[in-house]
């Protein structure tokens, strides 16, 4: 059973349609009885990396979540914010992220020479995968995902990178470290790239 | 490569898809729901709907239909009509909306655009400026409440204001071009462009994909959306709903962009 996790950040709804439509089971949890007899996660998120990372805590689901992903290794998909919090920490915050995937998430506007790149980076984007990630598996050479931020991951090691995509310098717009998945575009609004990426997500 | 979004631009009267001449005499062009189907099916870059009657009937936006166009929307979804405070939008989002416009609100209390900012992140703060000149003068000021009332401010001003305050993305409606599908305002979109260091989104006059791919041989990557290019077919107006294929886009839209 693929769970998303609903914390009140993100579009629930779309992730639900895009598996019902391709007849995968699937739940929602808002409380943390309903994790129970979940072997995927989706962990969505938009907006201010605080406020996910508070939002979370306030759920409730937290720590049986770090429990499923840390010690049963129940692989989890991070999406756009929901990705960026499985750093450790944010430059758009202060508060420390779930540090699931070392690194850190980093502004466009600090970087040197990208002051003029108008943000946030909005709209289709190629992505490249590296290696054979399987969130990729069987992708046409120019897959392309919907984005929409202002910040980016910034992998401390680079065997977590899993995916590139280019805007003003290079990022990581995919990231995993063994069962822990993040992608920072939205796949759920990404058309057939989108679906395809989900639905490999499920037969992981 | 970040690719310009082509961004088909619903209007919704009544509950129902409407098309627009200068702002004036709405033709029924059928169901959103079905719209947003066919839109799926061709892999639309991203949409955006304006309910037109709220605001200037001063209505609560309809959330019973916003849900439905969210739960079947496959693209990104951008949102306007009668959003006046941060909860509003905040619970539009909810709803699985990714982004929500305003406009006459945004003019009459510009600190909104930061309230809004601040509850659901600037990227999906999208602003809508109407605009068109005065007679005789060249000068482009922002119009509200469907086009019925002037600000008298200039738009390159307000977009630069209001972009301070937090918006995410500027949409230039040009009044006086809808629906005439002559081409867009290319001189104010360059400005527009120079202007501000966030997306913007040219509307108001695309009649063909070779318009289209003269406002992003003009500005570079950006939104470029239109309304009746993407309802109608010929001459007379038959409603036919209709999106270029990746093919024609790359053909026509992108090659302008590796042109520049």
């Amino acid at each position: 059973m693929i769970t998303i996790i609903d914390y009140g950040l993100g579009n629930i709804q779309a992730f639900v349609n895009v598996y019902r439509r391709l007849h995968i089971p699937v739940a929602v949890a808002q409380t943390a009885a309903q994790l129970d007899g979940a072997t995927k996660l989706i962990l969505p998120g938009v907006g201010a990396f605080d406020h996910a990372i508070e939002r979370l805590d306030a759920s409730g689901m937290r720590s049986t979540l770090e429990t499923l992903v840390q010690e049963h290794k129940v692989p989890v998909l991070g999406i756009c914010v929901g990705m960026q919090i499985l750093a450790n920490s944010s430059e758009e915050g202060s508060l420390p992220g779930l540090g699931w995937v070392p690194g850190c998430v980093r502004s466009f506007k600090s970087v040197p020479d990208l002051t003029d790149l108008p943000l946030p980076h909005m709209g289709w984007n190629d992505v490249a995968s590296l290696g054979d990630n399987a969130l990729f598996k069987g992708f046409e050479e120019e897959a392309r995902f919907y984005f929409l931020h202002s910040f980016f991951f910034d992998c401390e090691h680079v065997q977590h990178r899993a995916a590139m995509s280019s805007y003003g310098l290079e990022f990581s717009c995919a990231v995993q470290a063994g069962n822990v998945y993040g992608v920072q575009f939205h796949p759920e609004k990404s058309h057939h790239f989108g679906v395809g990426l989900l639905k490999n997500f499920a037969e992981l | 490569m970040l690719r310009p979004r082509i961004i088909p631009c619903l209007l919704i009267q009544d509950g129902g898809l409407v098309k627009t001449v200068k702002f004036k005499d709405p033709k029924y062009v059928g169901d959103p729901i079905n719209a947003v189907k066919i839109f799926n099916e061709k892999e639309a870059d991203e949409l955006i709907v304006i309910d037109i009657d709220a605001t200037a009937h001063g209505v609560e936006p309809n959330y019973t239909q916003i849900a439905k166009l969210a739960a079947e929307c496959r693209m990104p979804l951008c949102y306007g009509g009668g959003i006046r405070t941060a909860l509003q939008a905040k619970k539009i989002i909810q709803l699985g909306v990714e982004k929500v416009a305003i406009s006459s609100a945004a003019l009459e209390n510009p600190q909104l655009v930061t309230q809004i900012a601040e509850e659901i992140g600037s990227q999906s703060v999208v602003v809508v400026l109407d605009h068109k000149s005065r007679l005789l003068s060249k000068h482009q000021e922002v119009w509200t409440h469907n086009g019925t009332r002037n600000t008298k401010r200039s738009v390159l001003e307000v977009a630069q204001e209001l972009e301070k305050l937090g918006a995410g993305e500027i949409v230039l409606n040009s009044i006086e071009n809808d629906g005439k599908m002559k081409g867009y305002d290319l001189d104010l979109a360059a400005k527009l462009r120079a202007a501000v260091h966030i997306p913007i989104t040219i509307l108001g006059g695309g009649g063909s994909l070779e318009d289209m791919a003269s406002v992003v041989k003009t500005c570079g990557v950006v939104g470029v959306a239109a309304g009746s290019f993407f309802v109608f077919k010929g001459a007379y107006r038959a409603v036919l709903i209709s999106y270029p294929s990746a093919q024609q886009k790359d053909d026509i839209i992108y090659s302008a962009l590796r042109a520049r």
